[in-house]
């Protein structure tokens, strides 16, 4: 075979490049996630935990509001979100035509594709500009604009599993079809819905954008929902940008809380999925 | 008998009564992600109006954006988006199908899977968390060695002038290549491995290299997948607001030097829509918000009807 060298050669090179792209994508990240490792482990106390931002000047200071805010607001936006996408995703699976089915996945992937600044803006207009003020309800309902097309789609991935029989099993033992819905079918799925559930709020866990004319952020402890609120990753944001180096120090700490807690949902979300193959 | 079949029956009868509620409360939650996607178009589309009617299609052509004179235009932001997400693309592509082939094709399986979640997992670090890196870690690297040796030796190209700032239209591309990169090669290692097995062995058979099995079996049937990944990638990058604005150095101006500071759409409505000054600023900032909200509902339909189209043909193809 003539040029079979040259074939070869270019099989080694394109298989170097391949190789060479790999490493360029990994190093990047993997600086970032060493850097930010090594930044919060420098810089975490205690207090971070269970202090509030001090006032500009005096060293120390935590987020604990922060890290309350956003448990709470993540809490809301489920609250909202998670009837809103298991039902939506109940009614593809066990009713929808496959017309109207195909209508609502559609936009629920649209949806999920909207940039989250724009969510941010219309909870904006839909709750901040009646209620006459920035609120914590302002930026769950953002969140859970961003978290219901996540759960209704692998939700609705999950319901698909379920076997016809198992319906049909009980749909013949005569349990009518909201029962079977929801403890058979749904009840099956648990663990594949939890998956679903666990990204999501990983996703929202650190948003931002969608939280800045929403939440908007504050120094205090928030006592009511109708008031602006402390969240993780707006403290994280208005830090970095602060020119005050004992801000970053916080804002690397607060990065380092914020990874860990997305790790951690990603990972269980992982075990989830997992544990469920092997049974 | 005839006694005991009475409750039965009464039973049946709650339970289909069940079913209606049931039935209605799904309808009703579904439909409510439809009604959600239309109130947010009907919503930005009336908050614009007054800058709309005011502006016309001025507001897309001009540069002015001054809130106290109250003349708004939007250019130097579409510029800034356009040119960082394009240049992060162009950028992150060849990277991530070659990470991705190289996941699928060329590592051992457990490398592979090791490499996938490891990118997977970084896809999840929010965009907060890759802007503080940007601007504290990347630029003042940019700053201190990349921007004064592009000045030095690449200087004479009109790219590469002006004074090295850190903040720039290149730490934009840069982080936004690097925040697309694990999106795009989650998406399109699912696309590769949808490839049939056979197509490759037919290739193989017929004496390929490896390369050339890429080339022939695996590119060609994965690539209108590949092209729907890297459009996804494009809307994430358009609309990516947090990190961007962190690096980019914030400055309504078109330039052609990627050294220079520049704006976003996103970056803009961050920075100024919780203090605007009048109405007529709030509205022009919503109607940049309502630009960006059309450009990625269109570039999100095309990257899922590739897509579809992708998962389509590969259940037809497992079913035949």
């Amino acid at each position: 075979m003539k040029g079979i060298r040259l074939r070869k050669a270019k099989n080694l090179m394109m298989t170097i490049l391949m190789g060479a792209a790999t490493i360029t994508v990994l190093v990047p990240l993997a600086l970032i996630f060493i850097h930010i490792v090594r930044m919060g482990l420098s810089s975490i106390t205690l207090d971070f935990f269970t202090q509030i931002p001090k006032p500009t000047g005096e060293t120390g200071g935590g987020m604990a509001n922060g890290i309350a805010g956003s448990a709470l607001m993540i809490g809301l936006a489920s609250a909202i979100g998670l009837p809103i996408g298991v039902f939506g995703a109940l009614y593809l699976t066990e009713y929808g035509g496959s017309r109207i089915s195909n209508l609502i996945r559609f936009s629920a992937d649209i949806l999920s594709g909207v940039p989250s600044i724009i969510t941010g803006m219309v909870a904006y207009t839909l709750l901040v500009v009646p209620m006459k003020g920035f609120s914590a309800l302002a930026g769950a309902v953002a969140l859970a604009f961003i978290m219901i097309p996540i759960v209704l789609r692998t939700t609705e991935e999950q319901l698909k599993m379920v076997p016809g029989t198992l319906r049909e099993a009980s749909l013949a033992l005569g349990v009518p079809m909201w029962r079977t819905s929801l403890k058979v079918t749904l009840r099956s799925a648990t663990k594949g819905v939890m998956t679903g559930v666990l990204l999501a709020i990983a996703r929202i866990a650190g948003e931002t954008a969608p939280l800045l004319f929403t939440a908007l952020g504050n120094q205090f402890w928030s006592k009511r929902l109708t008031e602006p609120m402390a969240a993780l990753p707006l403290q994280i944001f208005n830090f970095a940008i602060a020119p005050y180096e004992d801000w970053h120090k916080l804002a690397w700490a607060g990065a380092l809380v914020l990874v860990v807690i997305m790790f951690t949902l990603s990972l269980s979300a992982r075990y989830f999925g997992r544990s469920r193959q092997g049974s | 008998m005839a006694e005991s079949e009475q409750p039965q029956k009464w039973k049946i009868e709650k339970g289909m009564n069940g079913d209606f509620i049931f039935k209605g409360v799904t309808v009703i939650f579904a439909f409510t992600i439809l009604a959600i996607l239309l109130l947010m178009v009907y919503e930005m589309v009336r908050e614009s109006l007054p800058s709309i009617r005011k502006f016309g299609w001025g507001f897309i052509t001009g540069r002015d954006w001054d809130a106290v004179q109250g003349s708004f235009a939007s250019l130097p932001y579409i510029w800034g988006s356009v040119v960082s997400s394009i240049l992060a693309l162009l950028l992150a592509t060849p990277l991530s199908v070659g990470t991705a082939l190289f996941i699928t094709e060329l590592a051992p399986k457990k490398v592979g899977g090791v490499i996938a979640s490891l990118v997977e997992l970084l896809a999840a670090i929010p965009s907060v968390i890759y802007g503080l890196w940007g601007v504290l870690v990347m630029a003042p690297w940019l700053q201190s060695t990349v921007q004064p040796f592009l000045i030095e030796h690449l200087g004479f190209l009109p790219l590469f002038q002006g004074a090295p700032y850190g903040v720039s239209m290149l730490a934009a591309v840069f982080i936004l290549m690097i925040m697309v990169v694990p999106i795009i090669t989650s998406i399109a290692k699912e696309v590769l491995l949808a490839v049939p097995q056979s197509q490759k062995e037919a290739a193989i058979a017929l004496g390929a290299t490896r390369w050339e099995m890429i080339r022939m079996a695996v590119l060609p049937y994965g690539k209108s997948g590949i092209l729907g990944a890297v459009i996804l990638g494009l809307g994430r990058a358009i609309g990516e607001t947090m990190a961007v604005t962190m690096v980019i150095g914030n400055t309504p101006q078109i330039s052609l030097s990627l050294l220079s500071p520049a704006y976003t759409m996103p970056s803009v409505i961050a920075n100024e829509f919780a203090e605007t000054t009048s109405k007529l600023h709030a509205s022009a900032l919503m109607e940049i918000g309502l630009i960006l909200l059309a450009v990625t509902l269109i570039i999100n339909t095309l990257a899922r009807l590739l897509l579809w189209g992708v998962t389509r043909k590969q259940k037809g193809g497992s079913a035949a």
